[in-house]
């Protein structure tokens, strides 16, 4: 019995795992392509950045900058 | 040793076997209504957002479509025009069309609510349900009204276009729901009263063949006559107009006198014309429909020039 790196299930199911992974790529772009959608339509993008953890200074009202 | 192989199934199902199980030519009648729903509505909705909304109302369809095909197996063996779907043919385990029908029904619902809103999803887990559970594994099998109700199946896609885009439910869009609920009977009958069908054998009560072609020529009449009003109800509404209106009247005029030209045969004018009547009247009843929601469809592209509408 000689060791088969491919094995003749590969070969029969090639098509198959090509449509999946064609399936799985799309559903990745089409969570992508959502996430992009949602954000922009929030509006002001950096209003988003609020949410970060760390100090974003041209996150500062302008008031309190020239102070 | 080499030989050894856990299944001594020869054949592998592919990609269109599968595809296959969503019943692609219902899921193209799905796309088309629930497009017109989404676009006839007045709230704009983003392309992608719409492209993604429409994807998952075909895909919730298919997967109901899988579902029926996995609990209907038993009767699509005994009828020659269901005999090679790939569950009877035996390209496709009954298991894998469940766990297709499942995961898709969860993956097109949970993904129109995260894209859209959650009552367009409630009414897509609805429709998946009511398919999938009321009509095929509780009326088909009971009465020769199977198809009456069942047809509710088919009439909420436009009502899920429309709620994605308004996230509400309106008369438009209960309206244009009515429309395919009423359209159906008539349409389905008219096919059954000239196609030989072997539901009988299967087990499945048909009109045709518990109560008779009389009783079903009878009952083409009366619900085109019920449909008639909605119809042209839906011209009076905010999604209606000129346009709508003249394509409705002509519609209902031509299948009216086909339901009219049915009821009046029996069974020998059939035989000696072979089913001429009942043939036209099923092709007029595909145009009505399209005609109806294309129309609905202008009267949505007429409006963006400021000239749909009956203002």
């Amino acid at each position: 019995m000689t060791l088969q790196v491919e094995h003749e299930l590969h070969e029969r199911r090639k098509g198959r795992n090509y449509g999946l992974g064609l399936i799985l790529l799309s559903f990745i772009a089409i969570i992508f392509g959502l996430t992009v959608v949602k954000v922009l339509q929030l509006g002001d993008a950096a209003q988003f950045e609020k949410f970060d953890h760390v100090v974003r200074p041209q996150l500062i009202p302008q008031e309190s900058a020239s102070e | 040793m080499s030989d050894i192989s856990a299944s001594d199934r020869t054949y592998e199902a592919g990609m269109g076997d599968y595809f296959a199980l969503l019943k692609p030519r219902v899921m193209s009648l799905v796309v088309f209504t629930a497009l017109v729903g989404l676009l006839a509505a007045p709230v704009p909705v983003h392309p992608f957002i719409g492209f993604v909304a429409i994807l998952c109302i075909a895909v919730g369809a298919g997967a109901s479509g899988a579902l029926n095909m996995w609990w209907d197996a038993d009767i699509d063996a005994r009828m020659k025009r269901t005999a090679g779907r790939p569950i009877p043919s035996g390209r496709v385990e009954p298991g894998e069309a469940l766990g297709i029908g499942l995961a898709l029904s969860g993956f097109a619902t949970v993904l129109l609510a995260l894209a859209t809103n959650f009552l367009a999803a409630f009414l897509l887990a609805f429709t998946i349900f009511f398919y999938a559970v009321i009509y095929s594994m509780w009326l088909k099998r009971a009465t020769p009204q199977n198809i009456v109700i069942g047809g509710a199946a088919g009439a909420f896609p436009p009502m899920i276009g429309w709620a994605v885009a308004t996230g509400g439910v309106s008369i438009e869009s209960v309206l244009m729901f009515a429309l395919i609920f009423m359209w159906t009977p008539p349409h389905f009958w008219a096919l059954a009263l000239f196609v030989k069908s072997d539901y009988g054998n299967a087990g499945v009560p048909m009109l045709t063949e518990t109560h008779g072609r009389d009783a079903t020529r009878k009952h083409v009449l009366v619900y085109t006559l019920f449909l008639v009003p909605v119809a042209i109800w839906l011209g009076f509404t905010s999604i209606g107009g000129p346009f709508y209106m003249a394509v409705a009247v002509i519609m209902n005029a031509w299948f009216l006198k086909g339901a009219y030209d049915i009821w009046r045969r029996d069974d020998a004018a059939c035989e000696a014309d072979r089913h001429k009547v009942e043939i036209k009247v099923f092709k007029v009843s595909l145009y009505y429909l399209f005609a109806h929601f294309g129309a609905l469809l202008v009267e949505a592209v007429l409006r963006l020039y400021g000239i749909g509408g009956w203002s």
